[in-house]
């Protein structure tokens, strides 16, 4: 037993090591620079450099239209698949599922393709103002479509698992019955009981739009992930720090949903037992 | 109120008229969601696929139906790449399995609950962290100037990050955090009476594994192993970030590609080697639900 603990506390230590390692010297490369010792003037440059209040704030943006825009799309769909139309649900967990296999890359090699039509094709039509309208620097709406297109998976994965836990039909046909109309049941009854799940599918959206580099960067645009790489090439110990500090923030994200799902999970596990 | 007292009175048959009208507002809920898939994923998807079988005549601007695009992608620079990808995801995915697999064994048989969620909770912040801000931790501890390389002399010995091995050593980062993600349920459906069943019977912690552990999890190993292959195959911004193109990897000629870097005539060969990708990646998924069906009989 003895060696068999000794055996765990190694294999924990080396993972423990190179996990922590990078983000250590993180700190350090962005604080000790040579020649000039210590200093914390990356972590103090950063809030008047170009483009950082610009392109976190687009980032935001972004990422608030994307949940709007997802949860919109998914939520009607996921409840009434429960009420209802049960036979669609496997159609729309294919279709969800469809942006796995298409990876980043190749979709944003689409996307391009298609934003060429406008000015190939369709510069007489009506629908070219469309086309200039979705790639509008200051909000380019087409990141939004492709954000929310590659959110589904998750978003489905998290619906999913939420309208698990309760018993939409029952608690629709009790608001129903006690007298509130569709909308009243939907808003007032349904979603509440969904919170955990709803908080669940918008955190991961919020942590895949503010990281998401590939499409961003090839069509053009610059959110925040593009504004750290090309920040990069000029200004190291900059890049760094704002690396490190958009990492302790998403983590933070991360770890807060983490948390709230562990304890939903635990209440829904005591609940049972119960 | 007056118009559910009713519907509750005459119960039967109202029932089954508002199951039907249920059932059309139920299909109506999902028509926007189908409608916008069809548009935002669906026209990029046929565009690719159109694209990818296509070539512009640059003297007549006639375009013309063709294997040509996915010709030029399987050749040259274009095949080194795609290969470069698949080594390099084929070797850093078995990697990660082989040291995810003790590191989840070493949570799990563990009995403190706190170091459980500890590690469980960090690999799946690990496991979502990739992309610019990874590259740069590696770069200011592993790159030229790095904390590391700077105060072991790594570079003397040999090492450079913007490599082959450099990268493997990166996708790790986040690829044995999902590992663990991936195998810590199958490890829990490990019964100790099978361990213990084992023993009785005579066998060494070596003849456990082999003979019993390890036939038990190979379908969730495998499934995780493509899990981990199809993530580091796709992955762009970490490389992108961090080598340029030092490295050759599919998904930086198709990011090269579209930037406009490429032959006359061969325009539309990002999309061909985007066509590969998404081959690639269905093989992947072909490869890994059944697996994932399989190893999901022992957690019941």
């Amino acid at each position: 037993m003895a060696r068999l603990n000794l055996w765990r506390w190694a294999v924990l230590a080396l993972a423990g090591l190179y996990f922590l390692v990078p983000l250590a010297a993180s700190v350090i490369f962005t604080v000790d620079v040579p020649g000039r010792g210590v200093t914390l003037d990356a972590y103090s440059e950063i809030v008047s450099t170009d483009g950082f209040a610009s392109s976190l704030l687009l980032s935001l943006e972004l990422a608030a239209a994307t949940i709007a825009v997802v949860l919109l799309l998914m939520v009607p769909a996921m409840v009434a698949l429960r009420l209802g139309a049960p036979r669609l649900r496997p159609v729309v967990e294919v279709v969800c599922s469809l942006p796995l296999v298409v990876p980043p890359i190749a979709f944003v090699a689409g996307i391009s393709t298609v934003l060429k039509w406008g000015p190939e094709h369709l510069s007489r039509t009506p629908l070219f103002q469309t086309f200039v309208a979705l790639q509008n620097p200051d909000f380019p709406f087409v990141l939004v479509l492709a954000y929310v297109v590659m959110a589904l998976p998750f978003v489905h994965r998290a619906l999913d698992a939420g309208l698990r836990a309760v018993d939409v039909r029952t608690l629709v046909e009790a608001a129903r019955s006690c007298g509130a109309g569709w909308p009243q049941a939907l808003v007032r009854v349904v979603l509440p009981n969904l919170r955990g799940a709803l908080l669940n599918a918008s955190f991961l959206t919020l942590a895949l739009v503010l990281g998401e580099f590939t499409v961003a960067q090839l069509l053009g645009f610059q959110p925040f992930a593009v504004w750290i790489y090309s920040v990069g090439g000029s200004q190291a110990q900059l890049s760094v720090a704002v690396s490190v500090l958009s990492l302790l923030v998403t983590w933070a994200l991360l770890l807060t949903l983490a948390v709230l799902g562990g304890r939903s999970r635990t209440a829904t596990a005591s609940a049972d037992r119960g | 109120m007056t118009a559910v007292l009713t519907e509750t009175d005459t119960a039967p048959a109202a029932a089954g008229k508002q199951q039907r009208r249920r059932r059309a507002s139920g299909r109506l809920a999902v028509v926007p969601l189908l409608v916008f898939v069809a548009i935002a994923f669906g026209i990029p998807a046929l565009a690719m696929l159109n694209g990818a079988f296509t070539v512009k005549d640059q003297a007549t601007g006639a375009t013309s139906y063709t294997a040509a695009n996915l010709t030029a992608s399987l050749q040259g620079a274009y095949l080194t790449a795609l290969v470069g990808s698949v080594k390099l995801s084929a070797v850093s995915a078995a990697i990660a399995t082989v040291l995810g697999l003790p590191l989840a064994q070493a949570v799990v048989t563990s009995r403190s609950r706190a170091l459980r969620e500890a590690v469980l909770t960090a690999s799946g912040v690990l496991a979502n962290f990739g992309g610019v801000p990874l590259a740069f931790a590696f770069v200011a501890t592993l790159g030229n100037s790095g904390v590391l390389t700077r105060h072991l002399g790594l570079t003397g010995k040999g090492w450079n990050l913007y490599s082959f091995w450099g990268l493997v050593v990166v996708y790790l980062y986040f690829l044995v955090p999902l590992m663990v993600l991936t195998i810590t349920p199958a490890l829990d459906g490990l019964r100790s009476q099978w361990r213990e069943a084992a023993q009785n019977n005579g066998a060494s912690a070596f003849q456990y594994w082999r003979h019993v552990a390890l036939p038990v999890l190979a379908p969730s190993l495998l499934g995780g192993l493509v899990l981990l292959f199809g993530s580091a195959f796709a992955a762009y911004a970490t490389a992108a970030a961090m080598v340029g193109s030092a490295v050759p990897l599919v998904t930086l000629q198709i990011a090269d590609a579209i930037s406009g870097n490429v032959l006359v005539g061969q325009e539309n060969v990002a999309l061909a080697l985007s066509l590969d990708m998404v081959l690639v990646a269905g093989l992947v998924m072909a490869v890994y639900l059944p697996l994932q069906r399989r190893s999901a009989r022992w957690l019941a």
